[in-house]
């Protein structure tokens, strides 16, 4: 008897099974509070909306259109993912990445320049994606480490830098009747992502590319790098105690360069494996920069900045951000769902105090149950 | 020339009462990066005051009853930070950004549901308040004077006096510099910690307030409030925390923002030929070349952006 209550405390008191649960209960009470939004809009409706967000591509009832439907998902997400990934990366060296919307920004316009106006094949565009995109990573890092700016300010503004230089690097290459950049499956088919016969996986899904498994290796990788390799404890060191690094011998403003660096080559990365998929077109006339990065940031924290976590918490934001465009549009609109994951960034900023309630709940358990059985010896 | 100037007034106000807002909450100890995010909630609360009030009240009257809609609505918003922040010790960066994330989406989904339910085809994100707003506005000769003008130059004043003149400013700053010394002398620090995120966020939803209402009639609430809260943030690290250093900086970043709106009136520029993108990315590149300067020897409160813990020592 005994012996189960210990074996089931031992997993209250697992770091990973305390991060799962608190990653869910913000997903949980951040679906309740947006449920309560869309009754407080429209009483009538917000069951069936709330359900729409859930289902996402589960919204068509034929298997081969929710199959479809589900590849586009996953491009999405991997995009994410990848975005997620560099604001995880940033962070686990200390620094916070709010600039990977930015970043994405960069890559999204050096490889469409270099697809649609060079006519590059798409391994150099994917390339160039990340290389501008880390170099614009690169610039938050230098300031922080040479001149102490603030990198989530700097960040910031290389967002809107980055966001006009590339609507105005664009234009040159949109259509002309439309604000949208020119489709690449007409201008240069080389610059589309191999498929590797992925795309009919689901439902010959031509956006479904090489893409998806590429994100998902380097979620992967970048779990290895940071806790199997040498390169990796520097850099989490760095971040832990600047000074202590520095004193070890550690290069601690290479560090952090480099830090932002690899952040933005991965949030370019992300951006590469989403437009040259050909799945959408730049609009050379954006007043604001892409939701892609910042929802990374929910997906870091909700995935309890683990990198395998954030694959599956990727894929969580972006189910009920594209299920938002299925809610019944007479009565709500799709920004529900930014409101929703906005919410569970919000809650994820109260794991670190869960996590001390929970376990002061359980050492004070313990010593009564310590406390009960010493007064049953003694008896 | 006179536009220039009336463009460079109205965005310096803006930008001093939101780093002013900044400066309170940083002084207490707390971070406020969700300045943003206020600042759209403050201008959503305004404007819908400014939709629905009666037409053919006095001005005065118009004038305080949407002040205090945007404010209440700017501290009511700044409380989720005061709230993670305080007392659930929560990483100040990451809730500040939530914030920003927050205010944008729910004053979307708020304005279209409202716009939806008064007619099924409008799915605009815009609320629309040319008449209410003629109250703010006072011609003298071509020159439109904003009484946020002067508001935001009053409350740079009281800011300052405040700050350094008062018990209540050098108690916030004491909580910002050492948290635990002023705890020994009996400074409650959470109430203090509380009082600079509730000044922040009255000062950051006023903010909001003018920004939508300078040069414009309706706001499309999609576009958040571009950056601002950010650039002043710059502001006022340009402005060293210190209020009179602040009003000067917002004076230097409202005429670069000013630049864009009305540069076409300037013959010298015009020849220039340059896109009108650049100047749109002027104000950040320059707040970018800015911080490279004055960091260095930031001037930051020594204990900000760590949770007052009353067992450390």
């Amino acid at each position: 008897m005994s012996r189960t209550v210990k074996e089931k405390e031992s997993i209250l008191r697992n770091s990973g099974f305390q991060t799962i649960i608190a990653s869910l209960l913000c997903i949980v009470i951040g679906l309740l509070v947006g449920y309560i939004v869309l009754l407080v809009i429209n009483p009538g409706g917000a069951g069936k909306a709330i359900m729409a967000i859930l289902k996402n591509f589960l919204y068509y009832p034929s298997p081969i259109a929710a199959m479809k439907y589900l590849g586009t998902t996953l491009v999405k997400t991997s995009a994410l993912l990848m975005c997620s990934l560099s604001v995880l990366f940033a962070y686990k060296v200390g620094l916070f990445n709010i600039g990977a919307a930015g970043q994405y920004v960069v890559g999204a316009g050096a490889c469409l320049y270099f697809a649609l106006r060079l006519g590059m094949p798409w391994y150099i565009c994917l390339l160039s994606a990340v290389l501008v995109a880390a170099v614009v990573g690169g610039i938050s890092g230098a300031l922080k480490a040479y001149f102490n700016v603030n990198e989530v300010i700097s960040c910031i503004m290389l967002n809107w830098i980055g966001l006009y230089s590339v609507n105005m690097l664009l234009t040159q290459v949109k259509e002309q009747s439309t604000p949208y950049t020119k489709a690449l499956s007409s201008t240069n088919k080389s610059a589309l992502l191999p498929k590797l016969g992925l795309d009919r996986l689901f439902s010959n899904n031509e956006f479904v590319t090489v893409g998806v498994p590429l994100a998902i290796a380097m979620a992967v990788l970048v779990w290895v790098v940071l806790s199997k390799t040498k390169f990796g404890y520097e850099l989490r060191a760095t971040g832990m105690n600047k000074h202590a690094a520095k004193y070890c011998g550690m290069r601690e403003k290479r560090n952090i360069i480099l830090t932002m660096m690899i952040a933005g080559g991965l949030a370019g990365l992300g951006a590469g494996i989403f437009y040259l998929t050909g799945i959408e077109q730049w609009m050379v006339q954006l007043t604001a920069v892409p939701a892609m990065g910042f929802n990374g940031i929910a997906a870091a924290f909700l995935g309890g900045l683990h990198p395998v976590g954030t694959i599956f918490a990727s894929y969580f934001i972006q189910h009920i951000t594209s299920g938002g465009t299925y809610v019944d549009k007479t009565m709500y609109c799709t920004q529900i769902s930014d409101l929703i994951s906005a919410f569970i960034i919000y809650l994820c900023g109260f794991v670190l105090f869960f996590r001390i309630w929970l376990n002061r709940f359980l050492d004070k358990r313990d010593e009564k149950q310590a406390a009960k059985d010493r007064k049953g010896g003694e008896a | 020339m006179l536009l220039l100037i009336q463009y460079t007034f109205i965005f310096a106000s803006v930008l001093v009462l939101v780093a002013l807002g900044g400066c309170f909450s940083e002084h207490s100890g707390v971070i406020n990066i969700g300045l943003e995010g206020i600042m759209v909630m403050g201008a959503l609360g305004g404007a819908l005051m400014m939709k629905y009030l009666p037409l053919g009240l006095a001005a005065p009257l118009v004038i305080f009853l949407v002040i205090l809609a945007s404010v209440l609505v700017g501290m009511l918003f700044s409380l989720l930070l005061g709230v993670a922040a305080i007392h659930f010790k929560a990483d100040q960066t990451l809730v500040g950004t939530a914030l920003n994330l927050l205010g944008p989406a729910a004053a979307v989904v708020l304005v279209r549901a409202i716009n939806t339910a008064e007619s099924v085809d409008n799915v605009s994100s815009a609320v629309s308040y040319g008449q209410a707003k003629k109250a703010f506005l006072v011609n003298i000769g071509r020159f439109e004077f904003n009484w946020f003008m002067l508001i935001a130059l009053l409350l740079l004043i009281v800011s300052y006096v405040v700050l350094y003149k008062t018990r209540f400013g050098l108690r916030l700053c004491a909580c910002g510099e050492h948290p635990q010394a002023a705890d020994s002398v009996g400074i409650n620090v959470y109430k203090m910690r509380y009082a600079g995120v509730l000044i922040s966020g009255a000062l950051g939803g006023l903010g909001g307030l003018v920004y939508i209402t300078a040069g414009v009639s309706e706001w499309k609430f999609e576009n958040g409030v571009a950056g601002f809260g950010f650039l002043a943030l710059a502001v006022m690290i340009f402005g060293q925390w210190k209020p009179v250093n602040i009003g000067l900086a917002a004076l230097l970043f409202g005429l670069f923002r000013a630049l864009s709106n009305v540069y076409t009136g300037f013959d010298l520029l015009v020849a220039l030929k340059l896109p009108s993108t650049v100047y749109n990315m002027l104000p950040y590149i320059i707040s970018l070349i800015v911080l490279v300067f004055v960091s260095g020897k930031s001037r930051a409160p020594k204990a900000e952006g760590i949770p007052y813990d009353k067992g450390q020592r």
